[in-house]
């Protein structure tokens, strides 16, 4: 059994966001690069704790991007992972990294691709269900819990208002989110073993960029706080009431 | 070259995001001079003619058992269709959990440009520029979608629906339906509780409140206010309150007309997560708490004194007992 693991190279969460070139490209100076946290916390922890289940299993990672991205994928070798691939060409347009996973993916027939929920740069959600539609297999998005049982694998998906769970056969695409796995922290071992690991680099294929970043912009700067004093109470309740017309 | 409006719903009811879909739909038809239609997959109890209200002009739909499985492969091929059928051009999703399971692949399947999340309706003046945000809602990118047939989804909460009183048309698509490619085997639903994504206020609680038996005067600030309730990460991840309250980057994103924030230090993965809020309010009894940077209102105090009595106030003011 084969399992690819997306891995998304994102700004550290606390980072400070700004930009250059008259806004229309992210300021990284300065910014610390992570896993995105939802490829490392829960889709390759899953993937890697599948594996220990059943050593006969085989994880390759995959990012799309320039030479920049390869400390992540080795931090992510870090924690597990057999053999890397990283697609090189940067983007910013969904259908266009997508593509290029999936052309690896047809190529490679993986049994389960894992993707993140989302990605915490640019938020869409979109990866994963993009690749899906590529390589012709189900997607489950926004899992919490994934069971394998032979070819059958078992899943439990966010839903509005509650959760579902669906059984599906492989080979299928799934976005993970919390529940799927607890985070964990590389031992000495596996940041050993990181350095020794393949990464492949291959070079894109072509495909166009559906959709361009224009510009950036930040949000209106706050007006600032309005204070009410501890011992007035009802004069935040009027506030909300009168004068945000919150409720 | 019209508008589609996939249309979510859920025990026979049309949601409120596909409400404020529809109103997104309809506005930018008449911005690009084209008509704006509906697309319903299922079985729905709602009259659909009435949905005109929002400004779409027809109702297209699929009624077939399979599509009572929300299953993304098939939906993708069924809606694709269906956007031939109608000589769609712009398609629109709400940026939902099944709206994140399907837009993207309805983009694959027609080779279209997709954004997903969009904060605003598009500007066509001069091609077309999509606004999103991006970097947890730390900011804005202005996306130019390239294709012809362009798909955006739509954050929750970023327009508000607008009744007029208009009346739709309703037109059966017939198509070949195939079969879900999953199965559901059970589905466990929160009853009695306002979805968080969904909720016009939010009311959350973090460590300040202690443990988890103290809940009982977030609870019942909440329920004054008719609000959802939510919790910080280490809320959740020490099991004071069930993980699907817990917002922020890592969880559940929300932005509510009004977010009231007890006893949370306001750290940037938590801001990620609501400081889409239209009004921000953070009780806290430490002055240097992050989140009053962020907050429109807040008192410094301890939060056990503080809240009942706001509880009690909105009472008063709602007439409630
Ligand atoms: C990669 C990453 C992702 C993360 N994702 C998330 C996320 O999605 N969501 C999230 O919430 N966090 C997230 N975190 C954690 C985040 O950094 C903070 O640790 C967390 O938000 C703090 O939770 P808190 O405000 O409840 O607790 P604390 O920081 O402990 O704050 C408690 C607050 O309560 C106040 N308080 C105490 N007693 C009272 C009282 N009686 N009355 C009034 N106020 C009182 C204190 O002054 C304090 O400000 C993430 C962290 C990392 C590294
Ligand atoms: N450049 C990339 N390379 C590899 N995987 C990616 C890349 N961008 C996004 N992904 C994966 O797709 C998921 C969803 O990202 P997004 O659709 O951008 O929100 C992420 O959690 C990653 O697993």
């Amino acid at each position: 059994m084969k399992i690819l693991v997306c891995i998304n190279k994102t700004p550290d969460t606390t980072s400070k966001i700004a930009f250059k070139n008259n806004n229309t490209a992210f300021d990284d100076s300065g910014v610390q690069w992570i896993i995105n946290p939802y490829d490392e916390w829960y889709s390759l922890v899953r993937a890697i704790e599948l594996k220990e289940k059943d050593p006969s299993i085989i994880i390759h990672l995959v990012t799309v991007g320039s030479a920049d991205c390869d400390p992540i994928i080795r931090k992510a070798f870090a924690l597990g992972g057999d053999e890397g691939f990283r697609i090189n060409i940067d983007s910013t347009d969904s259908s266009f990294i997508a593509a290029q996973i999936a052309d690896l993916a047809n190529k490679n027939q993986y049994d389960i691709v894992f993707t993140g929920k989302e990605s915490i740069d640019y938020n869409s959600s979109a990866i994963g269900g993009i690749i899906a539609e590529l390589i012709d297999a189900p997607y489950i998005s926004l899992a919490t819990l994934f069971e394998l049982n032979g070819n059958t694998a078992t899943i439990t998906r966010e839903i509005e208002g509650g959760e579902e769970v669906a059984e599906v056969s492989l080979p299928l695409v799934v976005s993970c989110q919390k529940g799927m796995a607890e985070q964990r922290i590389p031992n000495m071992r596996g940041i050993m073993a990181a350095r020794t690991k393949p990464l492949n680099v291959i070079e894109p294929i072509a495909q166009e960029n559906f959709t361009s970043i224009i510009n950036f912009e930040l949000p209106p700067a706050k007006a600032g706080v309005k204070l009410v004093a501890a011992d007035n109470v009802a004069e935040l309740i009027r506030l909300l009431h009168e004068e945000a017309k919150a409720f | 070259m019209s508008v589609l409006i996939f249309i979510e719903h859920s025990e026979g009811l049309i949601k409120k995001s596909a409400h404020e879909v529809l109103t997104y739909g309809a506005k930018l038809a008449a911005q690009l001079g084209t008509t704006a239609e509906g697309l319903v997959l299922g079985t729905v109890s709602e009259n659909l003619t009435t949905l005109g209200k929002y400004g779409v002009t027809k109702i297209n739909q699929i009624n077939n058992e399979s599509l009572n499985t929300i299953d993304s492969k098939l939906y993708a091929a069924t809606i694709a269709e269906a956007v031939t059928l109608t000589g769609a051009s712009v398609i629109i999703f709400s940026h939902t959990p099944t709206g994140k399971s399907i837009a993207a692949r309805v983009s694959a399947k027609l080779k279209a440009g997709l954004v997903s999340g969009a904060a605003a309706l598009p500007d066509t003046s001069n091609g077309f520029i999509v606004r999103k945000s991006v970097f947890s809602s730390k900011a804005f990118a202005n996306i130019s979608i390239n294709t012809d047939i362009k798909v955006i989804s739509v954050n929750p909460n970023s327009i508000s629906a607008v009744i007029g009183n208009g009346e739709a048309t309703l037109n059966q698509l017939t198509i070949n339906v195939g079969s879900p490619s999953i199965k559901i085997i059970a589905v466990n639903k929160i009853t009695g509780e306002i979805p968080l994504t969904e909720a016009d206020i939010v009311v959350s609680g973090g460590r300040g409140l202690k443990g988890p038996e103290n809940w009982g005067v977030l609870l019942d600030l909440a329920k004054a206010l008719g609000a959802a309730t939510a919790c910080s990460r280490p809320v959740g991840d020490a099991h004071w309150r069930p993980h699907h309250e817990h917002v922020g980057q890592t969880g559940v994103q929300v932005a509510p007309n009004l977010y009231i924030a007890l006893g949370i230090s306001g750290a940037i993965q938590h801001l990620a997560g609501v400081n889409r809020s239209k009004i921000m309010v953070v009780i806290n009894k430490d002055p240097e708490a992050p989140f009053f940077k962020s907050a429109d209102y807040g008192i410094v105090g301890d939060l056990f004194e503080i809240v009942p009595q706001m509880t009690a106030e909105i009472k008063r003011i709602k007439g409630i007992a």
